[in-house]
């Protein structure tokens, strides 16, 4: 649905995107991850055809972002990171306005512009005036702009900026439901969002793609191993040849200990699931179980690794363009790692 | 040109939603009137032969009234049409609206030709105020008809090139203060620019007449449709959203 390659920006001597390419499939939600001034915002423009590449391809619905600018921007919805309201319109006169430019056909008008409504629940926010919205209205206004002509594909900037946590969850689950029929493209920098929405992730920094993955498998793929926090209360007896005895883990070592309680670290093979094997050692030794809990790598810390490390980006980026694990992501396989 | 006519009432209705349009139909309106009276009373005085020309006479109102007060009514525009166009792309930059404008569905083309037949329209509104004015000498007196439509279209063409003009040097700032100065500046330039020639040789002199804004007016307003002034307005017209096009496509090159 979206293919972009070997996409290029430069302004002058800055290079703001260097040579990108990923591609979108039909009905896809793909997160878009990276600091502030990574190029996310550069990188939407081109794809909407507000700026165009000074490299490369890009095809929205499969037609040229470049050569055939009208027929891919009627089946492109675009969130700015600030949405593009006219303060002295209401918010009818907005859509309104906005269905006309994007090209709705007169008789299917108010039908768009009602469901369009009705999905963002700004449905009794008609008679107010743009200019008098809060934050959070403007940026469902600002969605409802982008879905009201029924877009093949929805690119948004940032689309939980600004929003409290209920309109957060709201977006999220809005978002999540235009997927079936709609390509999503959504940047951010909140790295839960991602996790939570989004089926593969693409994390650019300085320009560049430096992953590209489903969320789990990232997590998956950066954790040679997996790690388990158990916390136990032995009374003083020192459980750790027992622990290490459990088959399956390569090693045990103390986290914290106080009171006769310990924190113990235990390192598994990454495949397989020694919980039950663990526990049952704890109680069977007559110690109490505190707490047992995986350690995993968060996005966080995956995030801060491939942009801060340039390592591990490189064995990641060769992976970029596979959009097939899209489904294993739900099914919480990690086995791949 | 669907879309060119949806772009142009937007423009026209945000004209009207914010002040603007009032008080530049307000302000517009009390000038002329200003100029009018004053002509008036000049045309008044002259026809009584106060001015040593042998007792009362019939006067021209045509020549005597009407045609200095289009030439007013030119340099009235050339201070408040600057600020009809200054906002126009210089405020959808400064607030981003410009970014839902440029991926909808519309070419460069389409945006430019809507807002300055926005601009226009409200020009035309400005314009027609002064229907009433010129209908009360027709009314009192005999004009000739045809200078006047003749003069009402070297002003319609004469504003289109000071609105092509606003909006090329609106679509290059996000300000909308520095777009109305600039414009205004070159405008004055525009007026101006003959001036200099009465120092330098003929031929140069020539060239700055031809090039001066308001000169090519006066032919209108005396009843003649010369294609010399209506290719001058239309050339500039032509060259101003010329410009503007070239400047919004620059625009999206370096960001």
């Amino acid at each position: 649905m979206i293919d972009v390659q070997h996409v290029t920006k430069r302004y002058g001597p800055l290079t703001a995107v260097d040579d990108l390419s990923f591609r979108v499939e039909r009905g896809e939600i793909l997160g878009f991850l990276g600091p502030n001034g990574a190029g996310k915002t550069t990188t939407m423009r081109i794809l909407t055809g507000y700026l165009p590449a000074t490299e490369g391809r890009v095809q929205v619905a499969g037609f040229d972002v470049f050569e055939q600018p009208i027929e891919a921007k009627r089946r492109t919805g675009y969130l700015p990171e600030t949405p593009p309201l006219y303060p002295e319109m209401t918010v009818d006169e907005y859509l309104q306005f906005v269905a006309r430019i994007k090209g709705v056909p007169a008789s299917d008008r108010q039908a768009q512009i009602g469901s369009a409504m009705e999905r963002t629940s700004i449905a009794d926010m008609g008679d107010r005036y743009c200019g008098r919205l809060s934050k959070g209205y403007r940026q469902r206004v600002g969605l409802a702009q982008a879905i009201l002509h029924n877009p093949d594909v929805l690119i948004l900037d940032e689309p939980t900026a600004g929003l409290d946590p209920r309109q957060i969850i709201e977006t999220r689950k809005l978002i999540t439901d235009l997927a079936g029929d709609h390509t999503v493209i959504l940047s951010t920098h909140i790295l839960p969002e991602v996790s939570q929405t989004c089926q593969r992730v693409v994390i650019i920094n300085r320009g560049r793609v430096v992953a590209v993955d489903t969320p789990d498998n990232l997590t998956a793929r950066l954790q040679g191993s997996q790690t388990l926090y158990l916390q136990v209360d032995t009374q003083g007896a020192d459980p750790l040849p027992a622990l290490e005895g459990v088959a399956g883990v390569l090693s045990v070592t103390v986290a914290d200990k106080r009171d006769g309680v310990g924190g113990y670290q235990v390192e598994s093979g990454s495949g397989d699931d020694i919980r039950r094997e663990l526990s049952r050692t704890v109680v069977t030794n007559g110690w109490g179980l505190l707490e047992l809990r995986p350690q995993q790598m968060s996005l966080e810390d995956i995030f801060l690794q491939l942009t801060t490390e340039d390592a591990p980006a490189d064995t990641l980026a060769a992976d970029a363009g596979t959009g097939d694990d899209a489904d294993e992501a739900n099914t919480e396989d990690r086995t791949d790692g | 040109m669907g879309n060119i006519l949806t772009l142009a009432q937007k423009e026209l209705r945000a004209y009207f939603v914010s002040p603007i349009a009032y008080v530049l139909l307000v302000f517009f309106a009390l000038l002329f009137g200003y100029f009018y009276v004053s002509s008036i009373n000049f045309m008044v005085q002259l026809s009584m032969g106060q001015f040593g020309m042998g007792g009362p006479q019939i006067i021209n109102i045509n020549e005597f009234m009407i045609r200095p007060l289009f030439g007013n009514t030119a340099v009235i525009l050339l201070f408040m049409l600057p600020m009809l166009t200054m906002r126009s792309f210089a405020e959808e930059k400064r607030s981003g609206t410009i970014e839902l404008l440029l991926t909808s569905p519309l070419t460069d083309f389409q945006i430019i030709l809507g807002k300055f037949l926005g601009a226009m329209a409200l020009y035309t509104l400005m314009l027609s105020l002064t229907l009433v004015h010129i209908g009360v000498l027709f009314w009192y007196g005999e004009p000739e008809w045809a200078p006047v439509l003749s003069g009402y279209l070297g002003l319609l063409l004469m504003g289109g090139s000071f609105i092509s003009i606003g909006l090329a040097i609106s679509s290059m700032t996000k300000n909308q203060i520095v777009a109305g100065v600039s414009t205004f500046a070159v405008l004055l330039l525009f007026w101006i620019i003959n001036w200099m020639g009465d120092a330098s040789g003929t031929m140069t002199q020539s060239v700055l007449a031809y090039l001066s804004i308001l000169e090519h007016l006066d032919d209108f307003s005396k009843g003649v449709i010369d294609t010399t002034h209506v290719t001058y307005y239309v050339s500039f017209i032509t060259l101003g959203l010329f410009l503007t096009a070239k400047s919004m496509d620059m625009a999206r090159w370096n960001g």
